[in-house]
């Protein structure tokens, strides 16, 4: 939890007005995002650590509740497909 | 990649989604000469090239209509003096930016140049994992020196780097070296990709082709190798696409005629794939029609989407809404017409001539030297005129 997150160099996260969603971009792939997804990873600025993290998403969604088993099970998926790198 | 939901929608129904993917062929120029080489047979007889500001055009319209990824591509792009240029105005857009080049001609100095101009990526292609092998089929000397010295130049400005090499019969036995070579220039993704065989690979087949036993070997090398990869946690990603002469089903190409590809050649002709060219069909030219109309409106885009077109086996067949018939340009190539199922399709009645390559690959003789390379000079005697 007091880890910090950043993307792996060239995975660039952006919305995609054509798409309507939240894209992640890397060598010749892309990954269109959920609307959780995209949430999440939008808090991931290589400054906060998950714990923080957490926090801040709470803030913004409190109607969803207690989040950090969701996002750190997110977190923990993007780590293991490389989208993300501890910083 | 995956598909996008779309707005749109073509005469028989089927909704269009954006072209997502854009490939942008600046150049057929190219000072290698690889015998698999994806360009037409007649790439020689080329019209003139798009200038900057017709480049420049096209990427704002595919930006406009959804396309996030775009390559830069040929022949070999860096011979175009306006590739910065290029990179900058498709980063403003807010591309992701891939430079597919074969390294000849880079310069440390243009390594750095493009990142500051905000090129997101860049993949290198190698013939063979050693100088000797490497340079007898790309036909240069100094070709394999100076894509190592490169590759290292890109890692070290810091881009994510693909490794491609193009496996056929004459290297699948150097796969463990290829993939050690990739890990220790770091790379994120490698690229071991059997030839296709339309254009110049087409006419090599033979001499191209690897056997059955020479494949299942370097699969199961890769296997291993992947799995070593994954037990030290090392991201470096295998991707290993072998030939589709070996399966009973097509691959679903391009995911579709017209469904996330566009690529515009040299001089402007718009595809739904870089070898559709060789096909009897009209394709429009950017130069005077908006890519909005090739993408939606043209003829040449709309042929082959949906699946009205399809005459049997395909027609009443079960699986043709995962592999949509399989590639136009192989059933045109070995069957004489684009509306036929892809032959590598075990219903297809002409299945029989893939059973015959893949008989003459346990056979075949024909040398390094016995190619047909990918010059000029070969080049005129494929012209159609
Ligand atoms: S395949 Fe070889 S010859 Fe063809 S464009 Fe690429 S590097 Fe040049
Ligand atoms: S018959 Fe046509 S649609 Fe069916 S599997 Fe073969 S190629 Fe695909």
């Amino acid at each position: 939890m007091a880890n910090v997150l950043r993307f792996r160099r060239g995975f660039r996260f952006q919305w995609e007005p054509a798409q309507q969603c939240h894209v992640l971009l890397y060598p010749e792939g892309m990954v269109k995002l959920n609307e959780s997804a995209g949430a999440i990873l939008q808090e991931v600025d290589g400054e906060r650590s998950v714990a923080e993290l957490v926090a801040v998403l709470e803030q913004k969604f409190p109607e969803a509740g207690a989040l950090a088993n969701d996002v750190c099970e997110f977190l923990e998926h993007a780590c293991n497909q490389h989208w993300l790198e501890v910083s | 990649m995956t598909i996008s939901s779309g707005a749109s929608t073509d005469k028989a129904g089927h909704s269009v989604g954006p072209p997502l993917w854009l490939l942008a062929e600046l150049t057929y120029r190219c000072p290698l000469q690889c015998p698999y080489c994806s360009n037409p047979l007649d790439f020689a007889q080329t019209e003139k090239e798009l200038t900057t500001d017709e480049w420049v055009q096209v990427l704002r319209q595919g930006r406009e209509m959804g396309a996030a990824q775009l390559g830069f591509s040929g022949g070999e792009p860096l011979v175009r003096p306006d590739l910065e240029e290029l990179i900058a105005e498709a980063r403003s857009l807010g591309y992701y930016t891939n430079l597919i080049t074969s390294g000849l001609g880079l310069t440390e100095a243009k390594v750095n140049a493009f990142a500051a101009a905000g090129l997101d990526h860049i993949q290198v292609s190698f013939q063979a994992s050693d100088p000797e092998l490497n340079n007898a089929i790309a036909g240069s000397r100094k070709a394999f020196e100076q894509k190592l010295k490169m590759a290292r130049a890109v890692k070290e400005a810091g881009y994510p780097m693909v490794l491609n090499f193009v496996v056929h019969r004459h290297n699948i036995h150097q796969m463990k070296d290829i993939m050690s070579l990739c890990e220790r220039l770091d790379a994120d993704f490698v690229e071991l990709a059997t030839c296709q065989y339309y254009g110049w690979a087409l006419e090599n087949r033979e001499g191209l082709m690897p056997s059955k036993a020479q494949l299942e070997r370097a699969e199961a090398e890769v296997n291993e190798y992947r799995a070593q990869l994954e037990a030290s946690g090392c991201p470096m990603k295998l991707i290993f696409v072998t030939p589709d002469y070996y399966e009973e089903r097509p691959k679903a190409c391009m995911n579709g005629w017209g469904s996330l590809f566009l690529t515009v050649a040299p001089d402007g002709t718009a595809l739904p794939c870089h070898s559709a060219r060789l096909l009897p069909i009209e394709f429009p030219n950017v130069r005077d029609t908006h890519l909005k109309s090739v993408w939606y409106d043209s003829p040449g885009f709309n042929h082959y989407r949906g699946d009205a077109w399809m005459p049997e086996p395909c027609r009443s067949c079960d699986e043709k809404d995962k592999d949509f018939g399989g590639c136009r340009c192989q059933a045109y190539l070995l069957t004489g017409n684009a509306d036929n199922a892809d032959p590598v399709c075990s219903k297809s009645s002409y299945h029989d001539r893939i059973l015959a390559a893949r008989k003459a690959a346990d056979h075949a003789t024909v040398g390094i030297a016995d190619l047909t390379y990918r010059n000029a000079e070969n080049s005129r005697l494929f012209f159609k005129s």
